[in-house]
């Protein structure tokens, strides 16, 4: 067993208590990753002798001075941007590349008290939905390491779900947290676009990226939330909403709670086991005092289509920066600066990144901007008010995360049904900017499955409770991957 | 819809700067032209008087006070720059 | 056959706020490169812009200074392409909807050879907010980028193409300068780079419809240059159509040593710049309240001062439009008219004696000891005769330089003037007592033997006898011999 099977309010008590120092909890998560990482694969960069020495200081600190997350550990996805730390995204075109300043999220963290140990993997700028997709590492499902941890944060989720630290930081553009969470077993929420900054996140794409907290239980995520929500001057999107106290609204009371199920969330693409986890889940959820009513969304099809042709365009431009000039990578040999700007960008991208700077370029070009771009923006919209219209009647819409659990390294996911729902499953909810999150809810063999529960804008408190309301009417956040253990 | 011609695609992959082979060339060709497919799906749907949605929350005048802080000092600045000379940031020639 | 000449400007004006536009960091840099910069405006992965109130208050003031409507829902958009002193390789500007269209300015042609002085209405298509890029510097076979001047807050201003002669060119950027100057949201020096200027030419038969093809000039370090690109450019084109070849379009440079404008490339097509809105930018919201602050806040524009400075004070239309060029000293001049000095004189001192020791000095009116209640308190002297204008140099030197107060120093110096009549009679006395040689010589005919007489007056009376005063009297004294 690891100390990382406790939550955070237990690992607080522990340290309260005396049982440990923040000085062991820290030790823990290097032997952890030492002792699993070899198979698993997740982290890059390792802040070792600064946590260390960081975690030294922070003993002294008197108790009453110490928040709930103070002293615990934690991992960044690699696209987000730590002062002294290597940031790459995955990309070797940012190999090497060290940050001269902390994203608002990291000084948020260091504010609270959290220490970072490392950096993790991901898909090349978080482009993909596997983890495949990184110029360093394959990083592996905990559960089966022959199979994905999902993409683009898969390992964040990868991270927790091993037992290598207890919370991680991911980002979610088209489901990028949600579904490796589902395919690790783990606890993984987008917040509403606008309640975290976005300062120090590299872009992808700029209208539809947010970061949020992975975890293993419902509780714990809310009290990462709170640490690392809120409107930064820095970021003019970011949305001067007040910050809940979300961890206290977690009374497991969801009686009159109306859920709304969208026809096509359960549609043809969507396997048994995913399928059956869910209505099971819903079961729990009436039985817990909640409604359930089918709905439908009807602009849901055209959210793919809306989805890359606006992605790839924002992204077409955001990585455009990228050239060698100032930072990163830097082709040799070149002779003058057009060959510096190809050769640097043609090495140092990966073939996933290329095809969505080609794609989004395109659609920005002359002549196709009010046949793609804008029309994409339209479809947006129209995606949006199908939810707006939804939350008028219900508290929150539930479904799969995820059409499947998680698939084999390697494997092409040939059937166009289940790419598809892939897809429909988490993309609108970036579209409309609605928060959204992935419980654990079930397994298919040994590979788990996860609950979505999508719910108003800013309203992640709703979604909690009803999240903390069925953990704990369940059990499946208390399993644990054969990992655990070691060979 | 047709996929695009190589001469389209190198014109696209000119645009972003980025070098590509023939092989790769044929290949965006064919996944380029996919988008055009996501193009015609979306001309499915009636838009006419539908905003474009370039904002998901409709937040307005988000300013800061015209306040100037100290910029970093150069070296921080330069951390990363692989090539400089006096200072400033090198580049190879610039063929206009 | 005889061509038309059509231009069109686009101006440059750098904003002199205290910030960037979308960076905090000061928007008027060091010498050293690359030290005023913050993570924002090297491109670093993870940025974001944030706006820079001061820069749409500036933007609205220049705006309805330039006659133009408000877009009030307006946004950012994104220009992309790729070039060293461009970080984010996309800058932040403008596109669809401009901040400020739809404006004009007026301009006045003086009459030459022949041909009747003129005014004129020249239109402004739009006028938007952009961030400058860095400074680029060449040197063999590799270039430095210095990123202090990257997001510098600018607003590109461009003109209907309503221009149609290099004069009118030329007048066109000194009251556009003048205006924008009187608002205070730049200083619009070309030679510091706070203004810059393209210029794009096309030349059609008259009667024609349809313009030519125009070229675009650039490297146009002053107002001259920019007239004398033009007219060397008009001429060109000309040639090249009457000889029976066709305009390309392209883009010159204009070199100062030749006076003529040489190929730098031709422009293919259009460039391609994948415009769409700024992302991490929301948009504005422009509300009626907003503009009338900002309207409340413009001074008295040129054109309104120069029709007041004639109409209500009698200055002619020469003396008023010298006057307005420079809102200092138009403000200046106010003022000590407001202290009571009469406004021709104040007008006269003000283009004299002042902008000549400005020139000579190099200075600004705000260098120096000069202020408008002192300067007013000398004109006044010389309005109740205390003193003469001769004599008032004396003090202005004083003023300018120490300043002080004008009574005083005449005082303080004995420079009142004498116009007690016994008392300039007592000089004139003494002098043609000594002088008969001179007093015959005028009597023979020889008007100017009386310059030699007064000339010894003055002396004897340091120069403080009243002038009119002295030559009544010394014409009387001399009839009495």
């Amino acid at each position: 067993m690891t100390l990382f099977e406790r939550s955070a309010k237990e690992l607080q008590e522990s340290l309260h208590n005396g049982e440990l120092t923040i000085a062991d909890l820290t030790k823990e998560a290097y032997a952890r990753i030492e002792k699993l990482d070899g198979d698993v694969q997740a982290f890059l960069a390792l802040n070792t002798e600064q946590a260390l020495a960081q975690a030294e200081e922070m003993d002294q600190v008197p108790f009453e001075e110490r928040g709930p997350l103070f002293g615990l550990p934690i991992g960044v996805k690699d696209n987000i941007v730590t002062e002294g730390l290597e940031t790459t995204c995955a990309s070797k075109i940012l190999e090497g590349f060290m940050p001269i300043y902390d994203a608002t999220v990291v000084q948020k963290l260091r504010a609270a008290g959290m220490v970072t140990i490392g950096k993790l993997n991901m898909d090349e700028f978080a482009m993909g939905s596997s983890n495949e997709n990184s110029a360093f590492k394959t990083t592996k499902n905990p559960w089966n390491l022959a199979n994905v941890p999902g993409g683009s944060s898969g390992a964040s989720a990868a991270a927790v779900a091993a037992g290598e630290v207890p919370f991680s930081l991911g980002s979610d553009t088209g489901g990028s947290i949600r579904q490796p969470a589902a395919y690790c077993g783990v606890v993984g929420m987008k917040p509403t676009y606008g309640r975290v900054s976005r300062f120090g996140l590299v872009a992808f794409a700029s209208s539809l990226d947010q970061i949020g907290p992975i975890t293993r239980n419902v509780r714990d995520n809310a009290l990462l939330l709170e640490a690392i929500a809120g409107v930064d001057e820095k970021d003019s999107t970011s949305a001067d909403v007040p910050v809940p106290n979300y961890v206290s609204k977690l009374d497991g009371d969801i009686k009159g709670l109306k859920i709304a199920v969208p026809k096509e969330f359960l549609g043809e693409g969507v396997q048994d086991a995913a399928r059956q986890s869910v209505l099971a889940a819903l079961e729990v959820l009436k039985g817990l005092g909640a409604t359930v009513e089918e709905v439908s969304l009807p602009h849901s099809k055209y959210a793919l289509a809306a989805y890359y042709i606006l992605s790839s365009s924002e992204a077409s431009s955001n990585l455009s920066r990228f050239d060698g000039i100032r930072y990163g990578f830097r082709a040799e040999g070149v002779k003058n600066l057009m060959e510096l700007y190809k050769e640097t960008r043609a090495q140092g991208f990966g073939d996933e990144v290329k095809r969505r700077i080609m794609l989004g370029t395109y659609s920005l070009s002359a002549g196709t901007y009010d046949a793609y771009y804008k029309k994409a923006q339209q479809a947006r919209t129209l995606i949006k008010q199908d939810y707006d219209k939804i939350f008028e009647q219900y508290d929150v819409i539930v479904g799969p995360t995820a059409p499947t659990a998680a698939f084999k390294i390697g494997e092409n996911v040939d059937d166009p049904m289940t790419m598809y729902a892939n897809d429909i499953l988490t993309i609108p909810i970036n579209l409309a900017g609605v928060p959204a999150i992935s419980i654990p809810c079930g397994f298919d063999g040994d590979l788990p499955l996860g609950l979505q529960i999508i719910g108003k804008h800013f309203d992640e408190e709703t979604i909690y409770r009803t999240a903390f309301a069925y953990e704990q009417a369940t059990d499946f956040h208390k399993k644990t991957p054969q990992l655990w253990e070691g060979k | 819809m047709a996929k695009l011609t190589k001469e389209e695609v190198k014109h696209v992959a000119h645009l972003a700067r980025l070098a590509i082979t023939e092989e790769e060339a044929e290949k965006f060709a064919e996944q380029l032209g996919k988008i055009t497919e996501f193009a015609e799906q979306l001309n499915e749907l009636d838009t006419t008087n539908v905003e474009p949605t370039s904002h998901v929350f409709p937040i307005v005048n988000v300013m800061r006070e015209d306040v100037a802080q100290q910029g970093l000092p150069r070296e921080r600045m330069m951390l990363n720059v692989k090539e400089q000379e006096s200072g400033q940031v090198k580049v190879p020639s610039i063929l206009d | 056959m005889n061509f038309e000449t059509v231009i069109g400007l686009e101006v440059h004006v750098e904003l002199k706020t205290n910030s960037k536009i979308f960076s905090p960091a000061p928007a008027h840099f060091g010498a050293e490169p690359n030290t005023n910069t913050t993570v924002i405006d090297l491109g670093y992965p993870g940025v974001l812009p944030v706006l820079n109130k001061s820069v749409v208050d500036f933007a609205l003031k220049a705006s309805l200074a330039l006659n133009m409507e408000i877009e009030q829902e307006t946004k950012f958009d994104r220009k992309n392409y790729f070039y060293p002193d461009n970080p984010k390789a996309y800058q932040i500007s403008q596109f669809d909807k401009p901040i400020g269209k739809n404006g004009w300015i007026e301009i006045e042609i003086e009459g030459k050879d022949g041909q009747p002085g003129y005014k004129k209405k020249i239109g402004i298509t739009r006028l938007h907010m952009e961030e400058d890029a860095g400074k680029l510097t060449h040197g063999n076979g590799y270039s430095l980028v210095d990123f202090n001047r990257q997001g510098t807050p600018l607003v590109e201003i461009v003109s209907e193409p309503d221009i149609r002669t290099p004069d009118e060119a030329y007048a066109y950027l000194e009251k556009l300068k003048s205006i924008i100057q009187y608002t205070d949201v730049s200083d619009c020096k070309m030679e510091e780079g706070s203004l810059r200027c393209d210029a794009n030419i096309s030349i059609r038969p008259y009667g024609q419809e349809e313009f030519g093809t125009k070229t675009e000039l650039k490297n146009l370090n002053s107002f001259n240059f920019v007239r004398k690109g033009l007219e060397h450019e008009e001429v060109r084109q000309a040639e090249v159509l009457r000889s029976g070849g066709v305009i390309e379009q392209e883009t010159r440079r204009f070199d100062e040593k030749t006076g003529k404008t040489i190929l730098m490339r031709i422009k293919e097509g259009t460039d391609d710049y994948r415009y769409f809105p700024e992302p991490d930018l929301v948009n504005l919201s422009i509300s009626d309240e907003w503009i009338e602050r900002v309207r409340q806040s413009i001074p008295e524009l040129p054109d309104a001062r120069k029709a007041r400075y004639e109409a209500e004070l009698g200055l002619t239309a020469y003396d008023a439009s010298v006057l307005v060029v420079s809102k200092e000293i138009s403000d200046f001049f106010d003022a000590m008219v407001a202290a009571g000095a009469d406004a021709k004189l104040s007008a006269n001192w003000l283009m004299g004696d002042v902008s000549a020791y400005l020139n000579a000095e190099g200075k600004e009116l705000g260098d120096t000891a000069l202020t408008p209640e002192n300067l007013a308190g000398m004109v006044k002297l010389i309005s109740d005769g205390t003193i003469s204008s001769k004599i008032a140099k004396k003090v202005f030197t004083e003023l300018v330089t120490n300043g002080g107060d004008a009574a005083k120093i005449v005082k303080e110096k004995g420079l009142v003037q004498i116009s007690d009549p016994e008392v300039i009679r007592g000089f004139v006395t003494t002098v043609l007592d000594n002088d008969t040689k001179s007093v015959e010589d005028f009597k023979a005919g020889k008007d100017r033997a009386i310059k030699a007489l007064l000339g010894q007056i003055m002396k004897a009376s340091k120069g403080q006898a009243n002038p009119q005063l002295t030559n009544e009297i010394l014409l009387e004294e001399i009839a009495k011999r």
